[in-house]
């Protein structure tokens, strides 16, 4: 299968990724052999294989709800870009209005 | 050529979307605190602040929570669930992706029942899950702040959040309001949130369509974002679905978007087209384990839940005889029923007080819903946080039954109970409020009234009934409202009887 120019464009504006066109062809390229291989995978008969959502062989890991110490303010925002007074500071994100998704 | 239709013509048709933060100590994936109100970013580790190589452990509290809000929605649990990965791309998200469930919710497929205008309905609960909560983003009116520039705090981000999904069953803005105070009402009283819409610990979202009455297709679906009340979700769908069918009318088409509600303005205005989604491309969060959840520990969490309101409220209505609006308006707010079985208590206490077993709970709760709910709502505190105490009210309510005051002074005693907490006797005492209901000190008073007002009296032999009332209000003048109202009437009647 291949994947268009356009299908691998919109995957990279997704992923906040900046692409020429010589990277697009390629990924593009690398993205339909990985999908081509899933598709191998997909064809074969999985009737008695139970859905694998993790790799690992552990279920319910859990901690006690119990408030730990947390990081000093001054080392929250030690590592912060930029930051204003107690706050983190960021461009604001004007075309979707105020808060985010969730 | 279009066919002319009238407003009436159309249905809106609203699913709801809820957001409500868990009240558990510590947030879902991390050890830090969720307390409201703390200094800005003070509440934070490397896990809620999306440090690389962090990784989460979940909070078993909140999976309860989760599971309880599911059972008391009448939800079916999963028995094996996950954790999954939501990506995309905004400043209040640290790890570029968000930690929720995609395919398998903890909880899917309840309901909850409502009413309006008397008539009852269920509105299906589609799932619940599990997510974790972003930073909060502040847009503060600092001058500094320039106009592209937004600020931070992390210490929301990382508290355990519930999503609760509707189908899109409501079909007015009343319907609407109904099913989120009552969905309100229920996770409060199970304890899994405190769902304070002001402090942002509840948030709504409305998927809003119209149609045809009759038809089986739904319209096309437009998304309502910033509902800030239960009032700007009833305003807001009435805009929106107005606007939907004035457009649909003249002919236009509505187009799949989100919209975000003015409420400064009251009406919705365009955010973002849904053609422009977002694409999550959601897989499972490789940093959680799956869950397994035992069917022992679903029946120990269901044994634990607390009475819920229609429980409560059939309750009322069954052991005190409460009318079903009343019962129905104290048992969806936790903080008016648990004050209202505190003076049920309180009555029983007092017992000798001539307080009979329902009339005194039902005198409480014509309180509650008069007197009580009118003195907050002009005083804009909450119940906790005013002076009056169950034991008050019970007390005021002794007096008025014993006959030691009349229901219209008790009135002016409660107004001074809850400004001051002072004891309604106490205020009594203090005021001389005491009713008179001797027999021999009613009958000079009235004699008295009877002398100083030929006109009435007169008029009152004429045949003129409506005297009666002018000369009660004369001895009640004279007594400054204490004279019992039953007895004056009694000796008044027979003091002019003897005049005749
Ligand atoms: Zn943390």
């Amino acid at each position: 299968m291949s994947l268009s120019r356009e299908e691998t464009a919109r995957l990279a504006d997704l992923a906040r990724l900046s692409l020429n066109d010589d990277e697009l062809a390629r990924i593009a390229h690398d993205l339909a052999e990985i999908i081509d291989y899933m598709e191998k995978l997909a064809g074969i008969d999985r009737a008695d294989v139970e859905p694998l959502s993790h790799v690992l062989n552990t279920v319910n890991v859990y901690r006690d709800d119990r408030a730990e110490p947390s990081l000093s303010q001054e080392e929250a925002l030690a590592n912060a870009p930029d930051r204003q007074g107690e706050f983190f500071r960021v461009p604001r994100i004007i075309d979707t209005g105020e808060g985010s998704e969730a | 050529m279009r066919k002319v239709t009238e407003r009436d013509d159309y249905e809106v048709v609203v699913g709801i979307e809820v957001h409500a933060e868990l009240a558990t100590e510590s947030k879902v994936f991390c050890g830090c605190k969720t307390d409201f109100g703390a200094r800005p970013n003070s509440q934070t580790c490397p896990v809620c602040l999306g440090m690389p190589g962090a990784l989460p452990v979940l909070n078993r509290r909140a999976l309860e929570y989760t599971i309880r809000a599911g059972l008391a929605l009448n939800c079916s649990i999963a028995v094996r669930t996950k954790f999954d990965r939501k990506n995309y791309f905004y400043p209040d998200l640290a790890k570029g992706y968000q930690v929720s469930q995609y395919d398998i919710p903890v909880a899917h497929d309840g309901y909850i029942d409502i009413e309006v205008d008397g008539q009852p309905k269920r509105i299906r609960v589609r799932r619940v899950h599990l997510e974790e909560e972003t930073a909060k983003l502040v847009h503060a009116g600092d001058d500094i702040i320039s106009a592209n520039q937004s600020l931070l705090d992390f210490n929301r981000s990382g508290i355990g959040l519930i999503e609760i999904v509707s189908d899109a069953d409501m079909r007015s803005a009343d319907e609407a309001r109904a099913y989120l105070t009552k969905l309100r009402s229920i996770l409060v009283a199970i304890g899994v949130s405190d769902c304070k819409m002001e402090e942002g610990s509840m948030r709504c979202e409305a998927n809003v369509s119209v149609r045809l009455r009759g038809s089986k297709e739904y319209g096309t679906l437009v998304e309502l974002k910033n509902i800030a009340s239960f009032r700007a979700v009833h305003r807001a769908i009435q805009y929106e679905s107005a606007r939907q069918i004035d457009l649909v009318r003249s002919g236009g088409r509505v187009t799949r978007e989100t919209r975000h509600w003015d409420d400064a303005r009251g009406e919705t205005a365009f955010m973002r087209s849904k053609e422009q989604a977002a694409d999550y491309r959601y897989f499972p969060e490789p940093d959680l384990m799956p869950l397994e959840i035992s069917r022992e520990w679903v029946d120990e969490i269901k044994s634990g839940l607390p009475e819920l309101p229609d429980a409560r409220a059939a309750r009322y209505a069954r052991e005190f005889g409460l009318p079903a609006s009343d019962a129905a308006l104290i048992a969806e707010s936790r903080e008016l029923a648990s004050f209202f079985d505190g003076v049920c208590d309180a009555l029983a206490k007092a017992g000798a007080e001539a307080v009979d077993r329902t009339d005194g709970p039902r005198e409480a709760a014509k309180w509650l819903v008069g007197d009580v709910s009118a003195a907050l709502n002009a005083s804009g505190i909450e119940l906790s946080q005013s002076k009056l105490a169950p034991e008050l009210l019970a007390e005021l309510i002794g007096l008025v039954a014993s006959g030691k005051i009349s229901g219209k002074i008790a009135k002016s005693v409660f107004e001074e109970v809850f400004a001051s907490g002072k004891r309604p006797g106490d205020v009594v005492r203090e005021r001389g409020l005491v009713q008179i209901s001797d027999a021999g000190q009613l009958a000079a008073i009235v004699q008295r009234v009877i002398e100083a007002n030929p006109g009435p009296v007169s008029d009152y032999f004429a045949g003129k009934e409506k005297a009666i009332t002018f000369l009660v209000g004369q001895i009640m003048k004279e007594t400054r409202g204490r004279a019992n109202p039953q007895e004056t009437n009694r000796i008044l009647r027979e003091e002019l009887a003897k005049r005749a």
